[in-house]
Formats: C-alpha cells, structure tokens, sequence
C-alpha cells in the first residue's frame, strides 16, 4: 500500500539549525571547550525542564484556544508537593543512587498527581465558563493564578522552602575533560526527553494523537465525526496540568527551592518559549525551550545582566523571521 | 416508503437572523433526496440544524423515530447520521490515512482499518491510494472532495448529508462523484444531497425537495420535475438540462 | 454645568453617585478628617491609582486591549521624577519638569512601539508579550543600578514647596497642619480630578465611542472605515502618557521610588483586580475601585485580624480569616466578578437603575 505512495513533507529543520547557531556563537565567545560543553549540557538540561513545564500550556491552547495565564500554578503546586513528600521520607542525606531515584520519582509522581486533580478542578470552574471568550480566559486565569497562590501561602506558609538534593544525586557525572554535568540535571535531562519522546509518539502514531491533532485544526468536524471534544479537551487540560506539575517538581530541585510565587516567575518563561515555539506546537516548544535554556546559560556565563533580555531579544527576532513561532500551527 | 428522516415545522435562528420559517421535509429511507434552490434559501442551514450544528429554535427533527432536535453532534453522529460539509472539513495537517482513521470509529489504529472496504474505496477514488501518507491538505480540490465522501463511507452509516460535492469540480470528477455515489444507492444507504448541479441531481435523485426563503416550497419525485420544464422554471428560476 | 464638567457621563444610579460623592469628599477633606499618617498615605495611593487604573480603563474597558505592560509607564513615571530629583540636593521645579517630560516622551515612544506590534500579533500573543517586556523592564531597572539605584531605589528630596519640613502656618488649621505634605495632597488631588474629568471627556467624546465600536467588533469597525490599527495605537499611547503622570505624582509623595514601588507584577495584578471588581468600561469604576481596594488592603487586614482572634483555634477557619489571607478573598471576588459582574459594581448599579 505504501509502496507507490507519495511520501509526506520534508521535514522543516530551520528552526533545528537555529538551535545550532545559538550554540556555535556562544561556541566562538566563550574561549574554553570545557566550559561551553558544561554550558550547553546545563542549557539543554534547563531546557528540556521548560519543555516538560510547557508542553502542556502549548498543546491546551493549540487545541481549544485556550489561554491559561495561570498555568504556573500547577508548576508551584509540583515543587511543593514534591518537597513535602521528599521531607516526609525523613533523611535525604544518606540515601544512595537508587533510593535517591526513587525518592525523587515517588516526589515528582506526587507532584504530577495533584497538579492533574487539581487541573481537573481548574478546567471545571475556571475555564469551562468563558470557552471561546478570550479576555475573560485571560483575566479569569490569572484569578486563578492569584488564589492559588494565596492557597499555597495558606498551606505551606509565605516564605521559601530548601529543597536539597537527596544525596545519591548531588555532585557530577564523570566525564571526560574538564566538562562538568551534574548528575540531576542528567536525571531531568532524561525525563525530559521522555516526555517528548512520549508525546510525539502519541501525537503522531496513536489515534488519539490524531484526534488531538485533528482538533487543534477542526474543532467541528471532529464532533461531526462522532468524538466529544468536551471530554478530550478535559484530558489534555489535565494531562498538561500534570506535566506542569512534574515540570515544577524537576525545577525546584533543580534551584533547590520552592517558594510561592515561582509560578509567576516561570509563567514569563513559558510565554516566550511557546510564542517562540508557535502557539500549539509541540515540536516548537520543544526547540522553544531547549533555545532558551541555552540562552540563558550562555548569557548567564557571558553577560549575566542581559540574561532575561536575551530571552526577550530571541522571541523579538524568532517573531520577526517568522510571526507564528517557529512551527506554526495552520487551520485556525 | 417510510422517512428515515423527517423535519417538522423546524424554524432556525442565527443571531437575529431568523433563518428557517418552519420546513417540512420527508427524506425516504434508502433512496437519495436532493435538495435544490437558490442561493440563500436556507440548504445548508438545514443540513446543519439537523446535524445539530445549529440548534433548531422551533419544530422537530425525527431521525429512525427518536426525535434528535435538542441532540448534541457527536451523538447524532454516532446515532449513524454522516455529514460533508461544503467546506469539506478535511484535516490538512493530516495525511490521508490518518483522515480516513479518524472517520472510521470502529479502527483503533490503522491496522484495523476495515482493508475490504478501503479497497473498494480505492476503486472509487484512486487518489486516496496514490496519495495514502501525504498530508490532506495538498490534495487538488477535486480529491479533497473524494476524500470527504470517502471519509462518510469508510463505514456503514445510516444517513448521509452532503452539501455541493460536485462544486468547482472538473466534469471528470464529478462522473466519479455520481459513480460513488451510486454505490452508496446500490448499499441502501439514504443520502441527502444538496446539489446546484442538476445534472448530478437528475442522475442521481428519486425524491427532490426545493426550498426558498427558509421553507420548502415543492417535494415530490425526481422524474415529475424532471419532465416538468415549466415547473423547473417556477421553481428554480431556469430550465434545466435535457428531459428524461 | 456638573453635566458638562462629566461629559455628560453620569452615575445614573442613585447609590452610585452618592458613593462616588462620599469617596470624592472623603478624599478632598482627608487631611482634615484623619489625622493620622497612615491615613494621609492610604488617601494619597487612592488618588495614584485613580488616575492610573482609569487609564487602563481606558485600554481594556473601552479598546478592549489587554495588556501587562501597564506598570511599565507607571515606572517610567515615576523614576523619571525620581532620576531628575536626585540629581541634585535641592531640586527644584525644573528639575521635576524635566523628568516628568522625558517620562512622557519615553513613555510615548514605548507605547508607540507596543502599539504597532500590536498589529502583528493577535490579542493573546499581545497580552503575552507585554507580560514579558513587563518582567524585562523590572530586571533592567534593577540592574542599571547606577542610574536607577537598583534593587534599593532611589531616595530624593522634593521641591521646598512640598516639603514636609516646609510650614505655611505655625498651628494647624481645622486639624490639619499647613506644610508642604498638605500641599502635595492637594497637588495629588487636583491632578487626579483634572486627568479623571479629562478622561470622561475623552471616552465620551467621537473618538471613544469609535474605540468601542473597535472593542466589540474590530472586523466591522475597519469595514465601516476606521484604520482600528491608529485607534489602538492612540488609546495605547494615551493610556500610556495618563499612566506616567500617575508615576510622577506618586514619586513626588514617597519621594521614594524602586522596582517594587511602581513596576512589579502585583500592581499589575492590583490594577486589574481594581478595573474589573470596579467595573471595566465606565471610568467611575476605577474611581470606586481604587478607594475599596487600598481601603481593604490597609484596613480590611485589621478587621480580618479580629475575626482570626475570634475564630482562632478552628483548623480551616482561621486559616481563612487570618489577616494575610486577604488577598486570596480579593482573588475570589476577582474570578466572581469576570464570571457574574462582567461591569463590575458600578456596572451592577447601574443595570439597577435600569430594570
């Protein structure tokens, strides 16, 4: 059947190359090899954490038009969970790699959980009301964003909370060189690309991955088909809430702290990163995010003043070569 | 000859727009009824009220002798009731396997694709073969359309509503329109076809309802106003085509 | 003549105007009614936030523009009063002038810039951008330490004319004492009634009802004629130029300016939860909002504490009394309102008045 088939598109690698370029550049100023090596598994590490914070946020509004400015909720909810449960185990000083491991997965799980229920909540009485209507999305969720802050506040209290690494993960991997990758960052690294690998083989080799790709174009013809978008769309909302959570369990152990308010503070971020992505586009976010997580190490390297504006500056020239995002979502 | 499909007194508002004025339509089980008349007069707002894209202000629609009007569309759709709208409503981003994938409920994955029943959508539409993993929206707007009615036979289905599938069609594609279509007369399945093209409606139809402003003005068999010119004239504002 | 001075935008609800004559009054008479700093202060951050969250009305109720990036011509505001005043140990008004105008041109070239990017992008993505540039500017702010006293801000002195050190009379007069604090409320109050009255004018004028027209149905307004692109452009910039005056004014009280004063995200979040509980699209909701709000940050705090002192010892209860938590119920009346009170209270009044 396949055989005298017309094969699909080729595949746009643009946006691939520009994650390239970034990294040759800060290649040719920073001077030593070591360094930029570190640099660029620390960028690739922070940016697959985005990824996995983003993806969700991306994949929601690519396929119901719907905006969530409270998504950083989910993510602060993550890393609190996740530091509860790691302070509920008692002593992670002593643990060794495998206890360490599984610490952190039963810590990230947690985090992952609450954040999907509570994403169940969010989608029932926050974003159901106001589908279609989009100032009302934007205000409504950033109400939610304001109360679940102050009820994170409520439970764990206003301040900081340490979060240190259980002892099986701290320090480096060993590599060859000078080059230094810590050996958290590898764990996030790897589950990042997980969750990627995850999502694209859902998307695009099972037919629910069809139906949500399917939604994203047609939101009617697909209930013409027989699907009900309502419950699908249900899904997605908390799958990515659930992600976000996992995303916000691997961020503060990646900074080693929780603090209320970093939901706000990773919702910038994740804004930049799926407008450079393309608004509903997993592959975009993807390249989004490992471009800002290396942005933001290089320039934290080389000029730490500009670093958030570098960010900025990258959304600015991506949005001028291409106004979408890097791959654009048709059909709207 | 018992309606499948049966739309009583329905009145469709849009907006302030007060769209159907009560239409009254039978659509006969197993045969195809065409639905004719001018621009504007309320064809497609028909087939999409009773697809329940719109919801119906007033009236009752009886599908199979279960009354749908207040149904949402994914149960209609599942109740067997197909729709092609004249957009189409083909996935571009998708390739063609995956359109048909979607259409068919029954397949979890493409495997389960029912190969017996593609095979003779094949036959019908070469396109859809020659072009299986290409994405959809490449397709010229002749195989699109193939597509479309494919997707409304990659299985059994009670009632299909199409909406000018024979428009911007070069006249070679619109044979193989009538042909599929045919075959889908030849399966018993009971088709409500919108049509401007009344040569595809003449080929085609054993039933015709035509409407204006909102209402159905004439319904009766295909072959009356066939032989009718004078009737064609009054109706549709111009004779059309060679008498049987 | 009351007519004309509001531009023939009434309260038209009963309740409605006599609240808004209550917090006008109040507001005029303060120094005299409250003696108490605390007071003076709270009044002084009312005024301030009339005039910029009728502003932003401007933008969001009648344009229907949602943007994050409002705090930022606040900011510009307000540290150009503050950069020209400590340049010197005895500013004068000169220098005032100096950086309220170069705030203004900065802040009209900015908003220009926000304006045309407008163009490209739609709604969403706009919001989002602004969001970003928002967050962009509080980190430069705080870097450029040398010109903006980073993370610390900047202390400056005033013009003698409203120092507080500076007496017009010896003894207080009906309770209040003459000196120069006495006279920059005054200057406080003044503006905001000018650039309140002058907004009236212009959303009520050609101009904003073809902002409206834009807000409910851009699609239609650009068939019917309008380039909605220079509509929006200039509503921004308006916006913009009201909002920086606001900055200014608020610099010339603390005589104090930082990043948390005038750029963070919470006076962003402030400014939208006062232009929606107040009611979005009316003016006068800024006006009430603002009042209830600061009233409700300063003082609903202490009324919450003694029901936390009342309820102390019941688990959830206390939990949701205590004095810190008032944000959260802000939060919840914020989500209300969107959803049931679209036009806020001055809306729900004035449907009232209606039926």
């Amino acid at each position: 059947m396949s055989s005298d088939a017309i094969p699909r598109q080729p595949f746009d690698a643009r946006p691939l190359q520009l994650l390239a370029a970034i990294a040759l550049a800060a290649g040719l100023l920073v001077s030593s090899f070591p360094t930029w090596a570190t640099l660029t598994l620390s960028g690739l590490a922070m940016g697959l954490i985005i990824f996995v914070i983003a993806s969700g946020l991306t994949l929601v509004f690519g396929l119901m038009d719907v905006l969530n400015f409270g998504h950083g909720v989910f993510v602060a909810l993550g890393g609190f969970i996740a530091a509860t449960v790691l302070g509920v185990q008692g002593a992670v000083g002593d643990l060794s790699l495998g206890a360490s491991l599984l610490a952190v997965g039963l810590a990230a799980g947690a985090g992952m959980a609450v954040a999907g229920v509570v994403g169940l909540a969010f989608e029932r009485m926050l974003v159901r009301p106001v589908y279609g209507m989009h100032l009302k999305q934007i205000l409504i969720t950033m109400g939610g964003m304001i109360i679940g802050e102050e009820m994170i506040k409520m439970i764990w209290g206003p301040g900081m909370i340490a979060l240190p690494l259980p002892q099986g993960l701290r320090g480096a991997l060993p590599l060859p060189g000078d080059v230094v990758l810590d050996k958290f960052r590898a764990l996030a690294a790897l589950v990042g690309l997980t969750v990627f690998a995850a999502l694209l083989l859902v998307l695009n080799r099972t037919k629910l991955g069809v139906l949500i790709r399917a939604g994203v174009q047609d939101r009617e013809m697909v209930e013409c088909l027989g699907y009900r978008i309502r419950r699908l769309f249900i899904g997605v909302f908390a799958a990515g809430s659930a992600l976000a959570g996992l995303g916000g369990a691997m961020w503060s152990l990646y900074q080693q702290s929780v603090t209320p308010q970093m939901g706000a503070q990773v919702n910038t971020l994740i804004f930049i990163v799926i407008i450079i992505g393309g608004l509903g586009s997993t592959l975009g976010c993807f390249v989004g995010a490992l471009a800002v997580g290396l942005l933001a190490n290089y320039m934290g390297f080389l000029a730490p003043k500009a670093a958030l504006f570098s960010n900025i500056a990258l959304m600015v020239a991506v949005l001028l070569w291409r106004p979408q995002g890097l791959y654009p979502v048709g059909g709207k | 000859m018992s309606s499948l499909l049966s739309l009583q007194g329905v009145h469709t508002h849009i907006g302030a727009y007060h769209i159907l004025h009560g239409v009254d339509l039978e659509v006969p089980a197993a045969q195809l009824t065409m639905l004719l008349g001018r621009n504007g007069a309320g064809k497609t707002t028909t087939l999409r009220t009773i697809m329940g894209l719109w919801r119906a202000s007033a009236g009752r629609i009886v599908f199979d002798g279960r009354e749908i009007q207040a149904e949402d569309t994914p149960t209609l759709a599942q109740a067997g009731i197909a729709y092609v709208p004249e957009n189409m409503g083909i996935f571009g981003e998708l390739s063609v396997r995956e359109n048909l994938l979607l259409a068919a409920r029954q397949a979890r994955s493409i495997e389960q694709l029912d190969t017996a029943r593609l095979d003779w959508l094949f036959v019908l539409f070469p396109a859809l073969k020659k072009f299986w993993l290409y994405p959809a929206g490449r397709l010229s707007g002749g195989q699109k359309q193939m597509l479309a009615i494919a997707r409304a036979m990659i299985e059994p289905r009670r009632l299909l509503l199409i909406d000018e599938p024979s428009k911007g069609l070069a006249p070679a594609m619109v044979l193989s329109l009538i042909e599929a279509l045919r075959e889908l007369k030849n399966d018993r399945t009971t088709v409500l076809l919108v049509e401007q093209n009344f040569g595809v409606a003449r080929a085609l139809g054993d039933h015709v309802a035509v409407m204006d402003d909102g209402r159905v003005v004439h319904a009766g068999a295909m072959t009356e106003l066939a032989q009718d010119e004078a009737l064609q004239q009054r109706l549709l504002g111009l004779s059309l085509g060679v008498h049987q | 003549m009351i007519k004309a001075l509001l531009s023939h935008d009434l309260p038209r609800n009963r309740l409605l105007a006599v609240l808004l004559i209550a917090t006008v009054l109040g507001l005029a008479l303060t120094p005299f009614l409250f003696t108490s700093i605390k007071a003076l202060n709270v009044a002084a951050k009312i005024l301030v936030f009339i005039i910029l969250v009728a502003s932003y009305d401007l933008l969001l109720g009648y344009t229907g523009i949602v943007s994050f990036a409002h705090t930022l011509f606040f900011g510009i505001g307000a540290y150009g009063v503050a950069i020209a005043c400590s340049r010197s140990e005895d500013p004068g008004w000169s220098a005032v002038l100096l950086g309220v105008v170069a705030a203004l041109a900065l802040s009209l070239v900015l908003a220009l810039l926000i304006g045309l990017l407008s163009l490209r992008v739609k709604a969403l993505f706009f919001a989002m951008i602004t969001m970003a540039v928002a967050a962009a500017f509080i980190t430069l702010a705080s870097q450029l330490s040398g010109l903006t006293g980073g993370e610390d801000g900047l202390s400056f002195k005033v013009p003698e004319m409203l120092r507080p050190s500076t007496e017009y009379f010896e003894d207080p007069f009906l309770g209040a004492s003459i000196d120069g604090r006495f006279l920059t409320y005054y200057l406080l109050f003044a503006a905001t009634v000018v650039l309140v009255l002058m907004l009236l004018r212009i959303v009520n004028s050609p101009f904003g009802r073809v902002l409206q027209a834009i807000r409910e149905n851009d699609f239609r307004a650009e068939a019917i004629g309008y380039r909605t692109v220079v509509y929006r452009t200039l509503s921004n910039v308006m916006a913009s130029q009201f909002a920086c005056l606001a900055g200014a004014l608020l610099a010339l009280w603390l005589r104090y300016n930082g990043p948390d004063t005038s750029l963070s995200m919470e006076i962003m979040l402030d400014i939208l939860l006062i232009v929606v509980i107040g009611g979005m699209g009316t003016i006068y909701g800024a006006v009430l909002g603002a009042a209830l709000f600061m009233l409700a940050q300063n003082y609903l705090q202490d009324l919450m504490k003694l029901g936390a002192d009342a309820v102390q010892g019941i688990p959830v209860l206390s939990q949701l009394i205590a004095p810190d938590r008032w944000l959260l119920w802000m939060g919840l009346l914020f989500v209300l309102a969107v959803y049931h009170f679209p036009f806020g209270i001055v809306g729900r009044l004035r449907l009232k008045a209606r039926s």
